[in-house]
């Protein structure tokens, strides 16, 4: 077959650019106070800024434990999203007064990718951040953009904590503050640091009963101050403890029982133990992060183009080792779990198989598969999270990893007896939030797109059949197949 | 050859599938691998084992229904594909492939509507028809590669992960030994199967390899309920359904790149995951509501003509360079034999694979990138 190239692959990114809705000059993705403060600040300078906030995220969204550790402990409220959508409104005064500066805001609206060229990308016409709200997807172009997007929380297993009502203190703080829509009445405080103790007094301010806290450590961890004041309300603060079971019903958890043998009814279990800095977006653009134990974990560390501003940016540094504290927790619970503990909600993946290696339960498990472990893999390099993932289905599922990638980081750290930080982060990857394929898609693109489009590379000899080079059948594959690539 | 030592270069599927039949036939083996095993395009792809366009074709579908018996590990390989048209051209296009697949004797049948939605409950009535491959089928390429490998350690091989090949020694028109950056690795044999990197690598030998380098993409949703088969194609798509449920798919634009010694720098996927989507919507309407969890690129190498080059080299003359432009997983099992062969034997036992010669390129224009327009953007 004579080939007469033209010199351009139009099977290549070239021509076939996604076009952006718009250009602005700073995007601000979160809308907590530091993202309003930030899209202030850039309006101040006569920047043209966009400011959006995922807030009120879809009830179907809060049921995946997306982006925050919700339990099921949401109210019905949380279905109605023109209600929630005021409730999130009211909830932030300075969101009323960044729109009289004429900052453009979108609630509603979640950011799922960054994308910008750097290696192995070059084909993109500038730096884009994909935006999705209820009905569809668009990108967005900018100059600068500026990352708010909070923290999310450290979820841990122990026995019985995948059931309606095991949840985190970022998710509960938020429902109680800015949904009003928290269903619980009766909560089990995980943790003792500041972020327990604030949870703790936020929920006695909302006319909750708190059960008390545990603390695995001998004494509680945060500010004197805070200490008082619970001890003040007398919640018992139950230190060298965990917990050791949870026990539930249809509606979800009765009832916990620690380590010490006490069983202490409540219908709610809320991981205060910490917080994550909500990197996702910057892991997912390749952007550059360091791990942080005083500031709860891996931290951007920013660029001219890209920075993280509030919890994003890490958490208030008190000198406090919140990966020592962690690892504490999880050294603890590892005592209690036993192996059919679920440490992967979303797609099952129990303890013993996590630090088995072993492949899903719908797989066959031969004799040398049985042999494998965590140890034998050891012995051909360093753990890696995103291996373990790729043999287990840890972190797979739908929450995209949000229940587990801490824990199963912590485990092997433990397991294969390394420091954390010797633990790679797993990689996060867009789009950073579930989203429905019919939002995601994009139907408007651009007509050069789908003349572009080749199933594969497009070489008109790459899928002939062997028997028919060299033969009238080859020019004719050609000419059913493939158009427009080559003269 | 029993007892002499065989340095693989690369432990992507090929090289793996390579070490583990040499492993089978007693020969002494170690592989080098930069990072993890199937770390690039072997853990980064369709899962398609559909390869009817290659002399290794038979050897393909002969083996894939053993290899998790012969492995001794899973690989979730499934059987069968369906390809679905969307649009008229398309339709008209794979009724061509379907007709000339009767004519290569390959059991096909060509669905209408109804018969695409009872084998396909995700489809909808917005197709124009189907055609049923009955060979073929898919396995799960993270599972297959680290299967690989494990097998070939009960057989008595070695991988060495983290140990990027830095250059070989060479005496009386052999290579006597590979290098990384800690060690050097005495052998009798060679095979190179180091993906993108092989012309740099094969430049230390004086070797031309003529191969370009770009990124594809692939987007995944969340479970949807099982068809009765996972294995569905069309619209200009190629993907599967995992024993999990999961919609794993991709096609459209790749970007042409340039790879150095140590291998990609990074892998992002990019916006085209929103076409992906808008594509397997269409194709797939009964899932278009399903959550699209996550989307990743892989780097692979294609060829001048887009087909694999498997040769042992006459200089030095106990080498085999191996790339299967960018369609290694499926036909891995077979590659893994030929490799062997050639090898042990300095020829295939099992299929006449002389059109994978590296000797085609020979007449190559040195600016053939750029004639095709496989050149990396600026």
């Amino acid at each position: 077959m004579e080939l007469n190239f033209t010199g351009t692959d139009i099977c290549a990114v070239g021509g076939t650019r996604s076009p952006t809705e718009a250009h602005y000059d700073v995007v601000v993705v979160g809308a907590g106070p530091s993202g309003i403060a930030a899209a202030l600040e850039a309006k101040q300078t006569g920047a043209s800024v966009l400011l959006v906030d995922e807030n009120p995220v879809s009830g179907a969204l809060m049921c995946n434990d997306v982006p925050l550790y919700f339990g099921g402990r949401m109210t019905a409220a949380t279905q109605n999203s023109e209600r929630m959508l005021e409730a999130v409104f009211m909830s932030m005064p300075a969101l009323e007064s960044a729109i009289e500066t004429e900052v453009e805001l979108l609630l509603g609206t979640s950011a799922w990718g960054v994308y910008r060229n750097g290696p192995g990308l070059q084909s993109l016409p500038e730096q884009v951040v994909g935006l999705a709200d209820a009905e569809r997807s668009w990108l967005v172009g900018f100059d600068r953009i500026v990352l708010a997007t909070g923290a999310r929380d450290l979820a841990l297993a122990f026995p019985g904590w995948n059931q309606p009502g095991v949840m985190g203190a970022a998710a509960l703080q938020l429902l109680l503050t800015r949904y009003a829509a928290f269903a619980g009445r009766r909560i089990l405080i995980l943790g003792s640091h500041d972020l327990a103790l604030e949870t703790a007094l936020l929920a006695l301010e909302h006319g909750l009963e708190v059960a008390g806290l545990v603390e695995v450590r001998a004494a509680p961890q945060g500010s004197a101050e805070l200490v008082a004041k619970l001890v003040q309300a007398r919640i018992a603060i139950h230190c060298g403890a965990a917990i050791a079971s949870a026990r539930g019903g249809i509606d979800g958890i009765e009832a916990a029982t620690l380590t010490s043998g006490e069983t202490i009814a409540c219908d709610t279990i809320c991981a205060a133990v910490g917080l994550i800095p909500s990197i996702e977006l910057v892991d997912a653009m390749h952007g550059p992060r360091e791990l942080d134990a005083r500031r709860g974990g891996y931290v951007p560390r920013g660029e001219p183009t890209v920075s993280a501003v509030g919890l994003c940016a890490g958490l208030a540094d008190t000198g406090f080792d919140h990966i020592a504290y962690r690892m504490d927790w999880t050294r603890a619970l590892a005592e209690v779990c036993v192996p059919d503990t679920i440490i992967c909600q979303c797609e099952e993946v129990t303890r013993a198989d996590l630090l088995g290696v072993q492949p899903p339960n719908y797989l066959t498990r031969p004799a040398p598969m049985c042999a494998r472990s965590l140890e034998t893999l050891l012995e051909d390099g360093p753990a890696n999270p995103d291996q373990i993932k790729r043999l287990t289905r840890a972190g797979m599922g739908v929450c995209q990893g949000r229940r587990c990638r801490d824990q199963v980081a912590m485990l092997l750290a433990l397991e294969s007896g390394q420091p954390f930080a010797a633990i790679p982060l797993a990689s996060h990857r867009a789009p950073v939030r579930p989203l429905p394929m019919k939002i995601l898609a994009d139907w408007h693109e651009p007509a050069e797109m789908e003349a572009a489009w080749d199933v594969w590379f497009g070489i008109p000899t790459q899928w002939v059949p062997v028997q028919d080079i060299g033969t009238p059948y080859e020019d004719e594959h050609r000419g059913m197949l493939y158009t427009g690539m080559y003269e | 050859m029993s007892g002499s030592e065989v340095v693989i270069v690369g432990g992507g599927v090929t090289g793996l599938s390579a070490g583990w039949w040499l492993a089978r036939s007693g020969v002494k083996v170690t592989v080098l691998d930069k990072f993890i095993v199937g770390w690039e395009a072997s853990g980064r792809n369709g899962g398609g084992a559909s390869h009817y366009s290659s002399p290794l074709f038979d050897e393909e579908q002969r083996l894939w229904p053993q290899m998790d018996d012969l492995l001794g590990y899973p690989t979730e390989h499934q059987k069968e594909r369906i390809l679905i048209a969307m649009t008229e051209r398309q339709w008209e296009q794979y009724r061509f492939v379907a007709a000339r697949h009767q004519r290569l004797d390959h059991p096909v049948e060509v669905l209408d509507v109804k018969q695409v939605q009872e084998m396909v409950p995700l489809a909808g009535d917005n197709c124009f028809g189907g055609v049923h491959y009955k060979f073929g089928g898919h396995a799960n390429p993270q599972r297959s590669v680290q299967a690989y490998a494990w097998a070939l350690q009960d057989l008595g091989g070695t991988i060495h992960q983290h140990s990027p090949v830095t250059g070989f020694e060479t005496a009386g028109g052999k290579v006597t030994a590979v290098k990384t950056a800690n060690a050097t690795y005495g052998c009798d044999a060679v095979v190179v199967a180091a993906g993108p990197q092989i012309p740099k690598l094969m430049a230390q030998l004086g070797v031309t390899v003529p191969l370009a380098a770009a990124r594809a993409e692939m987007i995944i949703t969340e479970p949807a309920p099982m068809m009765p088969i996972g294995g569905v194609d069309g619209h200009k798509l190629y993907g599967r359904q995992t024993m999990r449920g999961n919609l794993a798919y991709g096609g459209g634009p790749h970007e042409w790149l340039d790879v150095d010694e140590a291998g990609p720098a990074a892998r992002p996927s990019t916006p085209l995951a929103r076409n992906l989507a808008r594509r397997l919507a269409e194709l797939l309407p009964k899932a278009a509501h399903l959550n699209v969890i996550r989307s990743w690129a892989g780097v692979i190498e294609n060829s001048p003509d887009g087909r694999p080059i498997i040769d042992r080299l006459t200089s030095p003359d106990n080498v085999v360079v191996a790339s299967m432009s960018s369609v290694g997983f499926g036909l891995s099992p077979a590659s893994g034999h030929a490799i062997h062969d050639l090898v042990i034997d300095g020829k295939c036992s099992f299929a006449d694979i002389d059109i994978l010669k590296l000797s085609r390129f020979a007449g190559l224009e040195p600016d053939w990138r750029e004639r095709r327009g496989w050149t990396a953007l600026a």
